[in-house]
């Protein structure tokens, strides 16, 4: 038997297919995963995240120890909002993505849960000389609520000061009501929240959710969603021998403070003038679906793959195929998939492939 | 529970036959598509190819997983189903009628007593 969640019980009375997801026993689905993909891309799903790792970091040095620990400078945004960065290794590679909830002088991280204990030593570790404290949250629960009528349904469930905090909030802010935090964040490409709130108070949200007609959403739908939304997925599209730059996320490197020396800015610098591949769209032209590993050939390119497909799926919202690889920097145009022995056309694209219900895509 | 018609034969990787005097119709059970979850994409045999019983057919491919299609016996293919083409979920919604996928012109039938029964089936699917 793997963790459950404060919802667990919710997910089975749901008919949630149980399946495990990093060491926690998860929905994957309700019945159907395109029906659930569908709900938040046109109305509102309900996601339960509660197996993601909050860790809040406090003390004096805080600030400091986060400008050393991420690849982005909280420095960039005002408390009140939230900020997504990496953390890095000494080569650069990824050790994780997370966010960062910046309050006044509090920060709350989400970090992933598959990587949680390897997280927590690194943050451990990179705090030697910094009076910080960092402190896990397990008593929390997270409730993701995403889709064009997520807020206004939220506005409806919440308490007042709650309905407020949403109607008000910033892409990319948030807000403490009590011991709830309220924040516009997600992982679906669709406007939403996401509420961190704790775990015995998570059952009665959920079913006043449900209640409203907000469909509970399982983890297979979250990828699709989160793919056609073109975000990464750690451990997919990078993990601790991938860069940013080789993950799309070089928006999210501050080097602008050259006296900034966070953990991986020396490997980066060096990796920025040497060139890098690069991770970029793919929608593929015919019949069949990309997955993960498949091998990519440019045009032009050697006997074996070029590149190689990171995270790939059928789309419900476009109807064809799309993923991300890694391919050599500056390809473009048409290249072929190894999809079972055959070579497929993909066209190669900038992600994100959807965006507000909309396909967003733009060829390369 | 998955339903598992009693008058169907299948074989251990999921597939069903069901036989129309020479033909073996062929598609995957009730339990191999709650599995995969929804079809979005499924690639079928040519019509008037030749299959050894236990050769590749065909792929059924989710959202999240593709699965290989094995010919439950040998045979040539005689029929596919084009509508899988546009609506894969046919063999979601209706694994052992609309949601057949191709049918073998069976070159010995006595390959039909190597399959499960129904009730086989069911205690290799309890035992999983």
């Amino acid at each position: 038997m793997g963790h459950r969640t404060p919802l667990y019980d919710a997910h089975l009375a749901a008919g949630g297919k149980m399946v495990d997801f990093g060491g926690w026993d998860m929905p994957i689905h309700y019945g159907s995963q395109l029906e659930e993909h569908h709900a938040v891309r046109q109305h509102a799903g309900a996601f339960d995240v509660s197996h993601m790792t909050v860790v809040d970091v406090t003390g004096s040095d805080a600030r400091a120890y986060l400008r050393h620990l991420l690849a982005n400078d909280i420095d960039k945004v005002k408390a009140g909002r939230a900020i997504y960065t990496c953390m890095l290794n000494e080569r650069g590679g990824v050790v994780d993505d997370l966010i960062v909830y910046k309050g006044d002088n509090d920060y709350r991280l989400v970090v992933n849960c598959a990587t949680r204990e390897k997280d927590l030593d690194w943050m451990e570790k990179q705090a030697g000389g910094f009076a910080v404290d960092i402190h896990e949250r397990p008593d929390l629960a997270m409730i993701a609520v995403q889709g064009p009528e997520a807020r206004a349904i939220l506005e409806k469930v919440l308490c007042e000061a709650g309905a407020k905090a949403v109607a008000g909030l910033p892409f990319f802010g948030f807000e403490y009501v009590g011991e709830w935090l309220i924040a516009r964040t997600g992982y679906t490409g669709e406007d939403g929240a996401e509420i961190i709130l704790p775990g015995h108070k998570a059952e009665d949200l959920w079913q006043r959710l449900v209640d409203a007609g907000v469909r509970p959403t399982g983890l297979g739908a979250r990828d699709t969603l989160r793919l056609e939304a073109g975000l990464n997925l750690y451990g997919n599209d990078m993990d601790e021998d991938i860069t940013p730059w080789e993950a799309g996320l070089g928006w999210t490197v501050a080097l602008d403070d050259a006296e900034r020396d966070f953990v991986g800015r020396a490997a980066l610098e060096k990796q920025k003038t040497e060139g890098h591949r690069q991770l970029l769209g793919l929608v593929l032209e015919g019949k069949g679906v990309l997955r993960a590993h498949q091998g990519v050939h440019v045009p032009g390119g050697s006997v074996g793959p070029d590149g190689e497909i990171t995270s790939g799926t059928y789309s419900p919202t476009l109807g064809k195929a799309v993923a991300l690889a890694r391919l050599p920097a500056g390809t473009t145009g048409t290249v072929e998939v190894e999809i079972r022995n055959k070579r497929l056309n993909a066209q190669v694209v900038r992600a994100p492939f959807v965006r507000n219900g909309k396909a967003t895509y733009k060829p390369l | 529970m998955s339903e598992i018609p009693a008058d169907l034969r299948y074989r251990d990787s999921h597939e069903w036959v069901r036989v129309e005097d020479d033909i073996a119709v062929v598609g995957i059970s009730d339990h191999a598509q709650d599995a995969m979850g929804d079809l979005v994409f499924v690639e079928l045999p040519e019509e008037g190819v030749v299959f050894a019983a236990g050769d590749e057919a065909g792929v059924v491919e989710s959202v999240k997983a593709a699965s290989d299609i094995y010919a439950p016996v040998s045979g040539e293919v005689v029929a596919v189903n084009e509508a899988l083409e546009d609506e894969p979920e046919l063999v979601n919604n209706e694994p052992y009628a609309g949601g057949w996928l191709f049918k073998i012109k069976m070159a010995d039938s006595g390959e039909l007593k190597e399959m499960l029964t129904a009730d086989q089936y069911q205690e290799q699917i309890d035992s999983e």
